[in-house]
């Protein structure tokens, strides 16, 4: 099936195209990363994780999203969902493999990577994400590509199938559950040391992955042939309309334990984040840009008639999108660091080569995602012909 | 807390102790970290020890003398840390395994409005705690950080991978990363730079390092380097388990405290702070 994606339009070849020499960049700079070290990053000996394991954070939430087409599809037999539970698990895909990439790009010893499997740790969290995360890619690549093969074969979906479809829905849970354990286990951390961490992650996730999903469907619909569905992306969008709301709860649930607690440990990245601290403050104007980003987005979604027009709807979307790409992408990772466990502050920014393979990474997604997509339009395409 | 503890530990100590026999307590009698540890431990072929746990005191009372440094330079030069004094903010990776902070950042939450003046404006030495219940070694997922039986807290640097966990797990910030090359080769004639301590291996980039007590310097029957270096003997070392050791002097006399002890990390470097 994959020779379907050999062929296209010359936008397609072009956008192709495009993306390859994204990668190219990024893999040039990730070359200069290999031989000089992770020192061409911002990150320093306070702030030991940045930009690469902020984007990973992000797009496991992405990856997990898929479950919210599956859920509805399989397990309450919502029939319109049919139409586009593949694009849900590709996209997982492309995003898994983006996460597994952001990984690998943060590791000080990428050629030792597999230490992890040969010298199996179960009491640490990281080895158990390497399971969930590769146990997951490897899912939605079976699910997706079989139901599709069946399909182009003009056939239902093989009975054995079935299993792993049940299985990737709590599996689907576990990604984005067992990544927010990275952080809240640890001591002295108090940003990251709160309970509704997996929960919030999973509002977010799914919040962000399905407005993604809605407005890579208007994206389809208005490029090729086969229309997503007026009434599936109306669904996502109720979805959105649901987690968004939740996700900015937990939040406030956050905002709440830490300032009436009053601890200040707990307080001070709160403070760091949406204040400044001691005259740092440079994710202040960031983190209120999400917070505007996301209430706006709730009023465009609560509200049935500006949630029913698609216009308003793509907005709403992208301010979804944007808004949990600020909390995670940039907020959630910094903020625990900064300030460090003494109390000292040192503030991190991405460098340009650190920005650039991360853009490297987010094409090689980028284009996984549109090689997948273009496969299962072309099937698509192919039964209404 | 750390009184309570301090008891359950005597009676530990005395209960090994009885159980070994009269030989090994009659052995130490002032302390033996006087007769250099070495002399027990040089039997074991430089195995570490069961049953030993080793801990530091650090005696905060008077504070350094002013501008010495002389354990971090003798730590430096004994495990070949670079300083990276050439780059142009040299503090973002720096490698640091002992150093001098501010009180508050030793001791954040400890602070007090009419507290001793001094205390604020005084530097107090801090290194790796080798906690007890060490939160890096349960998060590291290669185990390159694992516990030694005697307690110490290692890093191996050829089964690290480099992915920093350790270092978010660690409450203290007592974890350095080698951001670039720690000793980068001449660039005209390729040569490695001259190591100061050509005995102890040096590391690559892209590893986690750490204080290790100077474990190898232990199993050779010597004291870590920083207490070597100590002209004030501000710093003592010593076996827990050993009612002789030094350590457990200071423990008995003096009331110490052990930063962010309420994580239950169980640090076992231990400040005495008042007079």
């Amino acid at each position: 099936m994959l020779e379907k994606a050999l062929s296209g339009s010359t936008r397609y070849r072009a956008w192709v195209g495009g993306l390859l020499l994204v990668i190219l960049v990024g893999v040039g700079f990730y070359v200069r990363q290999f031989n000089e070290g992770l020192g061409i990053t911002g990150m320093s000996r306070d702030v030991t994780w940045g930009f690469y394991i902020a984007q990973f954070t992000f797009l496991v939430g992405v990856a997990a999203s898929a479950v919210m087409l599956v859920i509805p599809y399989y397990l309450h037999h919502y029939k319109a969902f049919g139409k586009i539970t593949i694009l849900g698990e590709f996209l997982a895909i492309g995003a898994v493999t983006m996460c597994l990439l952001f990984i690998l790009a943060d590791l000080g010893q990428p050629m030792r990577a597999m230490n992890v499997i040969l010298h199996p740790t179960p009491n640490s969290v990281l080895f158990w994400d390497m399971v969930v995360l590769n146990g997951y890619l490897f899912l939605n690549l079976l699910v997706g590509w079989t139901t599709l093969t069946a399909e182009k074969k003009g056939l239902p979906s093989p009975k054995w199938i079935k299993p792993f479809i049940y299985l990737s829905v709590p599996w689907a849970v576990s990604i984005h559950t067992v990544t927010a354990f990275l952080y809240a286990g640890l001591p002295g951390r108090g940003f990251w040391l709160t309970a509704v961490m997996a929960p919030r992650f999973l509002t977010s996730a799914f919040a962000a992955g399905p407005a993604l999903l809605i407005l890579l469907a208007l994206l389809v619909r208005k490029l090729t042939k086969f229309d997503p569905g007026k009434e599936q992306i109306q669904t996502l969008g109720t979805i959105v309309a649901y987690a968004l709301p939740l996700n900015l709860f937990l939040l406030a649930c956050e905002v709440f334990t830490v300032f009436y607690s009053n601890i200040p440990d707990h307080k001070l990245h709160f403070q760091y984040l949406y204040f400044g601290l001691h005259g740092h403050n440079a994710l202040v104007p960031w983190m209120w840009t999400s917070v505007a980003l996301a209430v706006g987005a709730v009023v465009l979604l609560v509200n049935p008639g500006t949630r029913r027009n698609e216009t308003l709807l793509a907005w709403a979307c992208g301010m979804t999108f944007v808004a949990t790409w600020i909390d995670k992408g940039l907020g959630m990772i910094s903020g625990g660091f900064v300030p460090n466990p003494l109390e000292e502050i040192t503030e991190y920014w991405p460098t340009l080569p650190e920005a650039l393979i991360a853009l490297g990474i987010w094409a090689i997604g980028a284009l996984i995602v549109t090689v997948l997509y273009k496969v299962a339009v072309a099937v698509r395409e192919q039964e209404l012909a | 807390m750390s009184t309570g503890e301090g008891k359950g530990m005597d009676r530990r100590g005395f209960l090994r102790l009885a159980g070994l026999g009269a030989l090994s307590a009659a052995a130490v009698p002032a302390g033996w970290d006087l007769l250099k540890p070495g002399a027990a431990l040089a039997a074991g072929a430089g195995a570490p020890v069961a049953g030993r746990r080793y801990a530091m005191v650090v005696d905060a009372r008077t504070g350094c003398p002013d501008g010495c440094r002389d354990c971090i330079g003798a730590c430096n030069t004994t495990h070949n840390i670079p300083t990276f004094a050439d780059e142009p903010d040299p503090r973002r990776h720096e490698l640091k395994w002992i150093w001098q902070t501010s009180f508050h950042s030793a001791f954040p939450g400890n602070e007090q409005e009419f507290a001793r003046e001094d205390l604020e404006s005084k530097q107090v030495t801090v290194l790796c705690n080798h906690c007890q219940n060490p939160p890096c070694v349960r998060v590291c997922p290669t185990k390159a950080t694992y516990q030694r039986p005697d307690g110490i807290v290692m890093m191996d640097f050829h089964r690290c991978i480099g992915c920093r966990f350790c270092m978010a797990g660690c409450p203290y910030g007592s974890r350095s990363f080698n951001w670039r090359d720690p000793w980068p080769r001449n660039a005209a004639t390729g040569e490695p730079a001259k190591l100061p301590n050509p005995e102890y291996p040096t590391r690559m980039r892209g590893v986690v390092e750490k204080c290790t007590f100077c474990s190898e310097r232990l199993d050779r029957g010597l004291q870590p380097a920083c207490v070597e270096a100590c002209k004030e003997k501000l710093l003592v070392f010593g076996d827990l388990h050993d009612a002789g050791s030094g350590v457990r002097a200071l423990l008995k006399e003096h009331y110490t405290i052990r930063r962010k002890a309420n994580l239950g990390t169980q640090p076992q470097v231990y400040y005495v702070i008042g007079a």
